[in-house]
């Protein structure tokens, strides 16, 4: 089998396919709205430095990926220690070395890299402009607007996915978390803006 | 040389890998192997099953191993059917 079977066989009998998609879209959502947020705070408060900027942007991107990955994984080893033990008195037999031990080990690590890496990718790709900026390569729009125009489209595509897996209009989801980041941009203006 | 040409088996198993991927899985072990699974009670977090390999020369510690990786127990071999064979050589 593929490591990619073998993922795939690991995450369907212990049923947590549902749970990695969940975490994805969670702090995938998290890590876009923080850099909006913070993107939109930079803007308020007029300040130009692009460098301080980014290191603060790659500083919480940083955490927010580090946070996802610890918690992720050490709420999810517990949750699969129990699931695996509950198990074990069902069948009245050891199964670490069985597929379900394999599962026991690596689910949680499997989850805990989807929690951590997709705030930080996302992050990531929504600092790229600035990036490329500081880096000397002009760009069309201002960096902090180019970076406000992807962390829009990356909620949009989170919403687009939503819509997918619930089976209803992508466009309509698309829009609906479209609207959350920009009801999020109004409230950083109303209340950071005075 | 003798050989092994069918086995029934009562094993316990959890709910996943569900009864088709359990028997596939089993199943792969021999380039030969028919499986025939009969799923026999069905509980809150276990299923007994009946297994059924048939195959030329079939393997029981292989098919044993694989049942034990899948999360299964063997509870008991039911039926055995084997034949000797001339050695070719």
């Amino acid at each position: 089998m593929t490591v990619l079977g073998q993922i795939k066989f690991l995450l369907d009998i212990t049923r947590t396919r549902d749970i990695m998609r969940r975490y994805f879209v969670v702090n995938g959502f998290d890590g876009a709205l923080t850099m909006l947020g913070l993107i939109i705070g930079f803007i308020v408060s007029e300040s130009s430095d692009l460098s301080v900027i980014f290191s603060v942007c790659l500083g919480a991107a940083i955490a927010l990926g580090m946070s996802g990955l610890s918690s992720a994984y050490i709420s999810e080893s517990a949750e699969r220690q129990h699931a695996l033990g509950k198990l074990e008195q069902a069948m009245i037999s050891d199964l670490s070395e069985s597929a379900y031990g394999d599962a026991s080990r690596w689910v949680p690590l499997l989850i805990a890299l989807v929690n951590g890496l997709a705030p930080l990718i996302i992050s990531l790709l929504i600092l790229l402009p600035i990036w490329l900026t500081i880096a000397g390569i002009a760009l069309p729009v201002p960096p902090l607007y180019a970076a406000i125009m992807i962390a829009l489209f990356l909620i949009f595509l989170l919403g687009v996915f939503l819509g997918s897996i619930a089976g209803v209009s992508w466009l309509r989801s698309g829009m609906q978390t479209l609207l959350i980041a920009s009801l999020t941009v109004l409230l950083i203006y109303l209340f950071a803006g005075q | 040389m003798v050989y092994v040409k069918r086995i029934v088996l009562d094993v316990l198993k959890p709910h996943q890998p569900n009864a088709l991927e359990f028997s596939q899985t089993i199943a792969s072990v021999g380039a030969d192997y028919r499986v025939h699974l009969i799923v026999l009670e069905v509980d809150e977090n276990t299923e007994t099953i009946q297994i059924e390999v048939t195959g030329n020369t079939i393997d029981f510690e292989a098919v044993q191993s694989v049942i034990n990786d899948l999360g299964g127990s063997l509870h008991s071999i039911d039926e055995v059917e084997v034949q000797s064979e001339p050695d070719s050589d």
